[in-house]
């Protein structure tokens, strides 16, 4: 057996080839190309050792979108696991209009961000847009949902957690038909209160979805790129953009494909980090989940 | 218990509301004419069928669909039959090799697409890879390959050892094994797997953006980015097309909703 198993080995070559060629390749160049002055398309490029990357400490634009990314990633996450284990409890256990309130929530998930993001421009755009139109009967001015910075980057956030909440709910509530009824049949029998039910029964038990959910978020929400594409394409200004959308608007734009690469180093790093924090914070081992 | 669930019942239509909002939005805006100023809560007077008329004709929706469901169906397949075989070795024989292998398999699921995008089309413009069916059906492959694989392996994982065994006692190879004993077990896994990757290239935007660059390779998500992207478009064909663009996703889920949602729940947990 252990000889038969051995030689079963080359079935995975295919896929590694894809992978090394393909990403692991790509990912190493990625490195080299960060340490060079190349704009991208001449044939000569020198190496300019950390340049860039002293470059990219004092770049305004960067610390933007590096702060932004982080906002997207986090702010999204936080949202999502309030608002996904909130529809969990609702939606667990059978009621009228129980499917029909899944079905709309899962649904956003399947549709393609960009075509999303789109979709909600008709409803945040300045003038005429459908919210806009809505608070105006109730006498509230026009507010400028993708113009002005701070609200925008906001906006972005509470559409990715809208779009995707879908993801964390039903990771709850699988983790939710997992915990045996038993439990709670005691705790009604102790006479507990809800909240007490909720604090000490399912959120315990909810542990390892948790884990799955809020990884799964953070890591989704820092690579942002098409809903941003879609509603601010990165504007005002740069005020908007995540790493994701300013390497795309540096490398095709601004033609400068050293930067561009330092710049995904950053955006590498910046996820790799978060992930080593939450899983010591979880005290999980790494390749538990998926990441 | 019966008695008090209405307000569960209340919660639950507003949350179908808020959740299909931009869908019933973008519907108003795609049945009414350009001229119509009316707010886009209200319902057309009359259904204003030109924009979806001109959305097709005019803006490459037929040649985006055809290059989406190609690039769609030839990924999917590829990703199944590369990643059922890779699992097979790396879910039975736990060597300490291949553990290695399996975890940077996953790991790699971490690196985001932008961090590799300069290096990436670096070597997809020296291949001559830009604007190709197989230079993009080749990154689809190496970004969905992890996900499938953790996916067969997880499964495979859980299929009970005999059945290898009593086969290599009969004399089988380990190939003839995999063929005919454990490929047909993998059925179920399979239509997760194909779900899962289907939808994501399927809904892909960043991948074609950076990689299909002749207008007659543009998969619809691109295309819908080109009708809004245009200043002075008409906002209500994009809207037209953006409503031909997420229909074929919404009926494939509508008939198959218990799949979607036990593919969404099979590749976030372990």
């Amino acid at each position: 057996m252990e000889r038969e198993l051995k030689r079963s080995n080359i079935m995975y070559i295919p896929a590694i080839i894809f992978l090394v060629v393909f990403i692991v390749y790509p990912f190493l160049t990625g490195f080299r190309i960060s340490f060079t002055d190349w704009d991208g398309y001449s044939q000569t490029y020198r190496y300019i050792g950390i340049e860039n990357f002293k470059l990219l400490s004092r770049d305004q634009n960067v610390r933007i979108a590096f702060v932004n990314t982080l906002i997207y990633g986090f702010g999204s996450t936080f949202f999502q696991q309030i608002l996904g284990l909130a529809y969990a409890l609702l939606l667990n256990k059978p009621f009228r209009g129980r499917t029909l309130a899944r079905t709309a929530v899962y649904l956003q998930v399947l549709i393609s961000p960009i075509i999303m993001g789109y979709m909600w421009y008709f409803i945040l755009k300045y003038d005429h847009g459908a919210l806009n139109d809505l608070l105006g009967l109730f006498g509230i001015k026009p507010v400028l949902w993708l113009s002005d910075p701070t609200i925008a980057v906001w906006v972005i956030v509470v559409l990715n957690t809208i779009q995707y909440v879908g993801v964390s709910m039903v990771i709850y509530l699988a983790g939710l038909q997992g915990i045996p009824s038993m439990y709670y049949e005691a705790a009604a029998i102790d006479g507990v209160t809800l909240w007490q039910e909720f604090r000490h029964i399912t959120l315990p038990l909810l542990y390892p979805s948790i884990v799955s959910s809020v990884i799964i978020n953070v890591i989704g929400g820092l690579k942002l790129f098409d809903i941003i594409r879609a509603l601010t394409g990165g504007g005002p200004g740069y005020t908007t953009h995540s790493l994701s959308t300013l390497i795309y608007t540096t490398y095709f734009q601004s033609q400068s494909a050293g930067y561009a690469a330092a710049i995904g180093v950053l955006l590498f790093v910046s996820i790799l980090v978060s992930t080593i924090i939450l899983q010591i914070f979880f005290k999980k081992k790494g390749g538990d989940y998926i990441l | 218990m019966k008695n008090n669930t209405w307000y569960k019942t209340i919660l639950a239509i507003l949350i179908t509301i808020i959740h299909l909002i931009p869908i019933y939005i973008a519907l108003t805006v795609s049945f009414k004419n350009i001229t119509d100023f009316s707010s886009y809560w209200t319902l057309p007077k009359q259904l204003f069928l030109e924009n979806y008329k001109v959305a097709w004709q005019n803006g490459g929706m037929p040649i985006a669909f055809k290059n989406t469901i190609i690039i769609t169906g030839v990924s999917s397949i590829l990703i199944i039959l590369i990643s059922a075989m890779a699992a097979y070795p790396l879910a039975r024989n736990n060597s300490k090799f291949n553990n290695t292998i399996l975890t940077m398999i996953l790991s790699v699921m971490m690196i985001p697409p932008l961090s590799l995008l300069v290096p990436l089309y670096v070597l997809m413009r020296k291949v001559g890879a830009i604007s190709t069916y197989w230079g993009i059906v080749s990154v689809h492959l190496a970004f969905q390959l992890p996900l499938a694989i953790f996916l067969y392996t997880n499964f495979i994982r859980a299929l009970p050892r005999e059945l290898d065994e009593a086969a290599l006692i009969d004399g089988c190879s380990i190939f003839t094994i995999f063929y005919r004993i454990i490929l047909p077990l993998l059925k179920p896994v399979t239509v997760t797997v194909l779900i899962m990757t289907g939808l994501n290239i399927w809904n892909d935007y960043r991948l074609s953006l950076f990689f299909l660059q002749k207008p007659e390779m543009k998969v619809i998500t691109l295309t819908i980015a080109t009708f809004f992207g245009i200043s002075g478009a008409n906002p209500n064909v994009a809207a037209a097309a953006a409503i031909m663009a997420v229909l074929p996703v919404i009926i494939v889920y509508l008939f198959l909703q218990k799949y979607f949602i036990q593919g969404m729940v099979e590749s976030a947990i372990k």
